[in-house]
């Protein structure tokens, strides 16, 4: 028995965090941010591929590395932990899972393979599928989509994009097709990209397995929640070590401020909260990589939820310990502020995954 | 990630359950009142289905068994087992699927009895742990005082050495069981030109010596039962020392991590969550199901959150006794913190769902679950402070964890 990261998962995980730091510093991130480092941006992306990244969910016989969820968890918490301005839920999490459970031979071939090669990138719109706002919403009809998505994930210089409408079907279109308008939307997350996608009469192939029913769309979802939230998890982990670390150094009344009890005591109850969150999240990945789905999903619901309570007080507590210097964009903390903040809204906020997982369980008849 | 126990578990696994399914549901008789708060607390005896047996009677059957004090030399009355982590787990997992009434805790059988066999001599361990685990020798714990709460080392109950006994003068408060034990253990200053923490001696200390006074302490629950102690010319022999004059302090840490651990067992969390959702199934408001009610719903599953959290968190835990080298330096620290607010929130919740309901206590004809929920609400807000408060929790985490600095000592003017 043994319950956490193997040695092979702690490793790449390293391997990723190592590399934030090395080229992907809070500088770096500003830069970025602020619409100044696309060259950069573009260095760092292909730095952390050249890790393996997108070949993680790819199954062995279609050139990737057939590992589980639970690696993909390993290497989320790193890209947390740096606000690593990377596409991976959507790209290297959400699309090669729909495409390896959803599509026939055929479709796994042409497109697995390519992800494995980093021949293409795709982008994933599933949140109409969630909880539709405002109008969204794709009709599908003579193999041809109409319509809108929004907050659809890693789709900025995507080729591909994977979208579901409301009854779970999976349709793959080509992100380069007229017909095909590709809004950048401006959220206060700049680490990673979220846009609006208008189709008009784009054709679409849909994923063959889900043509039937919704379970493939709804594996889908779960796996992109647990990364959610172990990327909260590693977000909330690098915000703790920063303001424990800050009020080691930071003097007022001629003492360092760690040593007030009013901030340590803050320390203790982040990093209590945080602790347990660890174990949920890799619970839930290794549940969704070898249980069934009537176990794993309500582990997969939960750590959506419960890390995201967790991750908006740490994300509160911690730039509190920072007094002054937390609230500026100086220090650069408000990149994970703002990150855990997004993941918490993303493919389904608190209360919307609790209540998915209250019906999972029967509770509301 | 591997959560198999492995293949040659399996055997084990299934004699356990076999056993667990026979007495499943039992009911533990005794006559004493003692054992009622032990009960409610580990979650035994809620629905009375099952066998009966005697106090006694059971715990010799789990020690044959091996169920209880197993890697407890037979020589003091344990089963003698090797120490096995999995084992252990197996079955305090079966005995909670299958509610099978747990083998009689308390503070004899889990801070005495480990003590003992580290630092007791030949003679106490032949003397005390053997009638300890059969229930026969019932002890108290002597530590806090008046004025030695979370500084307990600063206590000031005086042990004097006179003519080869100690007469021990002082109080002592906090007292659980006084009134039914036997025995006290007790934390006594016999070293008084020593530093605070090299002053203090382990002294066993049978409760009908003269001079003991027994005062009830009555709590906020109404039923827990502390006592104050007081302690006048009470003289005891020389012998009763555990460990050496002045060590006392290291004999009583050596066990007060354990304690810490067990304030909240996340097996019986569970439990309590899944009796919380079969309360909100049965009770309605204006004929709807409590469970139908969105906001009280959502309540709910925040909490299942945490629950499912630490029970995730209880396995890595486990997972690192079992695998040296694994690291989870905080992780073993947060749980008294984490552990006794979750199951104060859990209960509360269930008293909040129950509105009007939920304030009836006692013997009330109309009280949901023999008024478990409010007990366990008030003594939870107790084990938030007993055992080490909690804010004396986030200061270990904080400066032992975190590597944050100490408080300054402040100067004291005079």
């Amino acid at each position: 028995m043994y319950f956490g990261l193997s040695e092979e998962q702690e490793s790449i995980q390293d391997f990723v965090k190592k590399f934030l730091a090395d080229n992907s510093t809070v500088d770096e991130i500003r830069k970025i941010a602020n619409g100044e480092g696309e060259e950069l941006e573009k260095n760092i992306i292909e730095g952390i591929l050249s890790l393996g990244i997108n070949t993680l969910l790819i199954p062995e016989k279609h050139n990737g590395l057939g590992a589980g969820l639970l690696h993909a968890v390993a290497v989320a918490q790193a890209l947390g932990s740096g606000v690593g301005p990377i596409p991976f839920v959507g790209s290297y999490v959400m699309a090669p899972i729909a495409i390896n459970l959803g599509g026939n031979e055929e479709q796994k071939n042409n497109y697995l393979p390519k992800i494995a090669n980093n021949e293409i990138r795709f982008g994933v719109g599933m949140t109409e599928f969630v909880g539709a706002r405002e109008d969204a919403g794709i009709e599908f009809s003579k193999n041809k989509l109409n319509g809108r998505a929004l907050f659809v994930l890693d789709a900025e210089k995507s080729d591909f994009i994977i979208l579901s409408n409301k009854s779970g079907n999976i349709f793959i279109i080509n992100a380069k097709e007229k017909g095909v308008k590709i809004n950048k939307l401006t959220t206060v997350d700049k680490t990673r990209s979220f846009h609006e996608i208008l189709l008009e009469n784009v054709n679409a192939e849909i994923l063959a397995l889900t043509e039937e029913n919704n379970e493939i769309a709804k594996k889908v979802v779960d796996a992109g929640r647990i990364i959610l939230a172990a990327d909260t998890v590693g977000a909330s982990e690098a915000m703790v070590e920063k303001a424990v670390t800050y009020s080691k150094e930071r003097k007022q009344f001629n003492r360092t401020i760690g040593s007030f009890q009013a901030v340590k005591h803050m320390c203790a109850e982040m990093a209590a909260d945080l602790e347990p969150c660890y174990s949920l999240v890799w619970q839930a990945a290794h549940s969704f990589d070898t249980e069934e789905v009537s176990s794993s999903r309500l582990l997969a619901c939960q750590s959506k939820s419960h890390t995201s309570e967790v991750g908006k007080m740490i994300s509160k507590k911690a730039t509190e310990v920072h007094g002054g210097m937390g609230f500026t964009d100086l220090l650069g903390l408000h990149y994970w502020f703002k990150r855990i903040g997004l993941n918490r809204q993303i493919l389904g906020a608190p209360e919307i995954v609790r209540e998915e997982a209250a019906e999972l369980q029967g509770f509301n008849q | 990630m591997n959560l198999e126990f492995g293949s040659e578990y399996d055997e084990f696994t299934k004699e356990v359950e076999d056993f667990c399914k026979e007495y499943s549901g039992a009911t533990i008789t005794t006559n004493d009142k003692k054992f009622e708060m032990h009960d409610a607390l580990s979650g035994n005896a809620s629905k009375k289905s099952g066998k009966s047996v005697g106090r006694s009677e059971w715990q010799k059957l789990l020690i044959e068994k091996g169920y209880f004090a197993r890697s407890i030399p037979k020589e003091y009355g344990g089963y003698g087992g090797e120490p096995d982590i999995i084992k252990s787990r197996i079955i305090a997992g079966a005995f909670a699927k299958y509610k099978v009434p747990n083998a009689m805790g308390g503070q004899g059988i889990d801070m005495l009895v480990p003590t003992l066999l580290e630092w007791g001599t030949e003679e106490q361990k032949k003397q005390y742990i053997e009638s300890t685990l059969h229930g026969e020798t019932i002890w108290c714990q002597g530590y806090s005082e008046p004025n030695a709460g979370s500084d307990l080392a600063s206590l000031q109950t005086k042990g004097e050495l006179i003519d080869g006994n100690w007469v021990i003068n002082g109080q002592k408060i906090w007292t659980s069981t006084a009134q039914y034990s036997q025995m006290m253990f007790c934390l006594v200053r016999t070293e008084p030109e020593a530093s605070k923490h090299a002053g203090i001696s382990f002294i066993l200390i049978p409760m009908d010596t003269p001079g003991i006074e027994i005062r009830p302490l009555v709590d906020m629950t109404l039923k827990a039962g502390f006592n104050e102690v007081f302690f006048d010319d009470v003289t005891v022999p020389e012998e009763n020392i555990v460990g050496k004059r002045g060590e006392g302090w290291s004999v009583a840490n050596s066990v007060l991590g354990h304690e810490r651990g067990s304030l909240a067992n996340p097996n019986v969390t569970l439990n309590r969550l899944n009796s919380l959702i079969n309360l909100m199934k049965e009770e309605t408001i204006d004929g709807r199901r409590l469970i139908d009610v969105a906001s009280y719903r959502d309540r709910l599953l925040q909490v299942q959150g945490k629950v499912l959290a630490a029970q995730a968190h209880s396995l890595r835990l486990l997972s690192a006794k079992i695998n040296p080298g694994q690291n989870v330096k905080l992780g073993g620290m947060i749980q008294k913190l984490v552990g006794t607010e979750l199951r104060h929130e859990l209960e509360g919740l269930a008293i909040d769902i129950m509105g009007e309901l939920g304030t009836l206590y006692e013997d009330d004809p109309n009280v949901r679950g023999g008024g478990s929920w409010q007990f366990t609400y008030m003594y939870f807000l107790g084990l938030i402070i007993g055992g080490g408060t909690n804010q004396i929790q986030k200061n270990i985490i904080s400066e032992r964890g975190l590597g944050m600095p100490r408080e300054p000592k402040v100067q004291v003017e005079v």
